[in-house]
């Protein structure tokens, strides 16, 4: 996992005058599943453009391979591209939609047919050869797609929201496979999402993006768990953020209790902003906790409540729990310490706030 | 089944104006005036029809109308893959032109035609001005092609124009990222898809072409009659309603001919056009 196969360097790109990229630097590993995750206009689509060569970085270097190849034409790059909306060719059925990589590169129709079966083999689709693509659902053409994007063996397959347009079920199903078949094949995925959920089951590396910055990079975990500010928490799962001071390392007051807390190096009575997951919240009997609270509403999720509470100071609190409790009764929270994640105060809360509810729009209209 | 009423007023519409007169005119063909003035059932005018002297008026229009097409398309397709192309969206003005003229009646434009080709025309003006002193550019075969040419082009552009501008450019960028060039994406992708608008234009273009008459008499001068000339010629100036209308038959027959011809390649090709 440790070489590096592509690298941006500074790139910039703007779109009449309107920064889509705004500085990135980012690498990315050999046999890696990358995936940039953030909400539509941050910036991901046009990064993975770029990366595929049909969009050229106004600033920055993109490096494949150690070879620069900023003016290499995308014909020419040994990357494949998955599009959202399939983009098979109508006018050719499933063989020859798979087989068109090959026959540009004149490969014979013999090895070419042989080729074109096992990859539909691999996606699922053997024996889909004569089909057209419009007689197939969304989820097939995604797979012919798919396939005819790996039969070229490219050291790096680009996947722009490929699942976007699928439903759960089908979703679900294709993620799992596409993380099988990446595993199986060594190859690259850079993955697009704006789905949080999507990127956290798939990705070795998650790349947070908001307004054509990096917010920023982790695993799955490290992401969900330590978010970096305010953003990256409000975007990936539910979260409580709520406003502190560090009053010494371990040591943090919000919500008018000084709590102890796994985090340090922050200077003395600096303002920061605390994560708490709604998850992490353990609800007590009210003599037993730290905080008191009088339950405002209960919604049943399937696996968990969704409990709303409202403490002392006005200050409300969610929280996802499998205890039952009963609307206007006094309860208790307790947190532990490695419930509690402290993130320097963030520059502009209000920026990312603003687009944390674009995208919980954007997500209600898909 | 209760629709089918309100197609009533269009059936009999379709009949008196469409069907009718189609069979007045295959009557009048395969009919001849008798002594005592009487319709009487001959193929004589077809066998007429047949003979050398009016094949070669068919030919020269087929060839005439062909090269016109073929002209149409090798002006026509890059006109409307540039009028497509995204960088020229803004570009509906130069659409607006290329319609304009077609709002204007043939006859004037090709009168225009003469103006600008005559002996003191423009463009003699000009190819004396650089030297050129005894070209003919009126009445003869080019003349007729380049009036047929300039009143059909519209016909050409818009359908390809129409297909063109609705290949997602997505599949371009699937083709590229393939490893196709441009040459490539060009002949393995937007070729083909926009085939439907080639053969619709082609249609459009050779049919009324073929059809065509005044055009190439203005232009061409006698020497030069199509077919459509030949047939106003028997009912106009003969007077011979009974083999202008035969004449009209075998036009008609070229022209259903050709389109069967045609609506096969369409669906081969993958767009059915009528």
């Amino acid at each position: 996992m440790a070489e590096r196969l592509i690298e941006l360097k500074h790139i910039r790109k703007s779109f009449d005058g309107e920064a889509a990229l705004d500085g990135i630097d980012l690498y990315i590993r050999k046999r890696e599943f990358l995936t940039l995750l953030g909400p539509s206009g941050c910036g991901k689509t046009t990064m993975l453009r770029i990366i595929a060569g049909f969009e050229s970085a106004d600033e920055g270097d993109v490096i494949f391979d150690g070879k620069r190849i900023n003016d290499v034409p995308a014909y020419k790059r040994n990357v494949n591209t998955v599009f959202q909306r399939y983009s098979l060719f109508p006018h050719m059925n499933v063989a020859d939609n798979v087989a068109f990589g090959l026959s540009i590169k004149k490969v014979d129709k013999k090895e070419r047919a042989a080729r074109v079966s096992k990859m539909l083999e691999l996606v699922g689709l053997a024996g889909f050869e004569k089909r057209w693509p419009d007689s197939l659902s969304g989820g097939q053409q995604q797979r012919v797609a798919i396939a005819r994007a790996l039969i070229n063996e490219p050291e790096v397959l680009l996947l722009d929201e490929p699942l976007a347009a699928l439903d759960l079920k089908m979703r679900k199903e294709m993620q799992l496979e596409l993380k099988k078949m990446q595993q199986q094949l060594g190859i690259t995925f850079i993955f697009v999402t704006h789905d949080q959920e999507e990127a956290l089951t798939m990705s070795d590396t998650i790349v947070v993006m908001s307004r054509g910055q990096i917010q920023q990079i982790g695993t799955p975990i490290d992401i969900y768990n330590e978010p970096a500010n305010a953003f990256v928490a409000d975007f990936i799962g539910e979260s409580n953020l709520i406003d502190g001071v560090m009053n010494a390392d371990y040591r943090c007051t919000f919500a008018g209790h000084t709590f102890e807390c796994l985090d340090k190096g922050f200077a003395k009575n600096e303002q920061v902003e605390v994560v708490v997951r709604p998850e992490d919240i353990d609800i007590v009997p009210e003599e037993k906790g730290m905080l008191s609270c009088m339950v405002e509403s209960i919604v049943f999720m399937g696996v968990h409540y969704e409990i709303m509470l409202r403490g002392e100071d006005g200050m409300e609190w969610m929280v996802h729990t499998t205890d039952p409790v009963s609307v206007g009764e006094r309860v208790g929270i307790y947190l532990e310490p490695d419930a509690i994640h402290v993130m320097k105060s963030s520059d502009e809360p209000l920026a990312s706030e603003q687009e944390a509810e674009e995208w919980a729009e954007a997500e209600e209209q898909a | 089944m209760k629709q089918r009423r309100y197609a009533v007023p269009y059936l009999v519409w379709m009949a008196m104006f469409i069907v009718v007169p189609l069979l007045i005119v295959l009557y009048y063909g395969l009919t001849v005036q008798g002594a005592d003035g009487s319709f009487v059932f001959s193929l004589e005018n077809i066998q007429k029809a047949f003979t050398p002297a009016y094949m070669k008026v068919l030919w020269r229009s087929i060839w005439m109308a062909g090269v016109a097409t073929i002209l149409c398309l090798l002006i026509g397709y890059p006109t409307a893959k540039i009028l497509a192309s995204r960088d020229f969206k803004k570009g509906s003005i130069v659409l607006i032109l290329i319609i304009i003229p077609m709002w204007m009646n043939f006859l004037l434009r090709t009168y225009a035609w003469i103006n600008l080709l005559n002996d003191n025309g423009l463009i003699q003006q000009i190819l004396h001005a650089v030297g050129i002193q005894d070209a003919k550019l009126l009445y003869n075969t080019g003349a007729v092609i380049v009036g047929l040419v300039y009143n059909f082009l519209p016909f050409m552009i818009l359908p390809i124009y129409s297909v063109m501008v609705k290949i997602e450019p997505h599949l371009i960028e699937a083709a590229e990222d393939l490893g196709a060039n441009n040459r490539t994406v060009f002949r393995r992708v937007i070729w083909p898809l926009s085939m439907p608008g080639v053969v619709s234009g082609v249609v459009m273009c050779f049919m009324p072409a073929v059809t065509t008459f005044a055009v190439s008499r203005l232009l061409g001068g006698s020497m030069f009659m199509m077919y459509g000339d030949l047939i106003e010629n028997q009912f106009y100036f003969m007077r011979d309603w009974h083999f202008g209308a035969t004449l009209s038959i075998v036009m008609m027959a070229l022209v259903l001919l050709s389109m069967l011809f045609f609506r096969r390649k369409g669906a081969k090709e993958g767009g059915l056009l009528f």
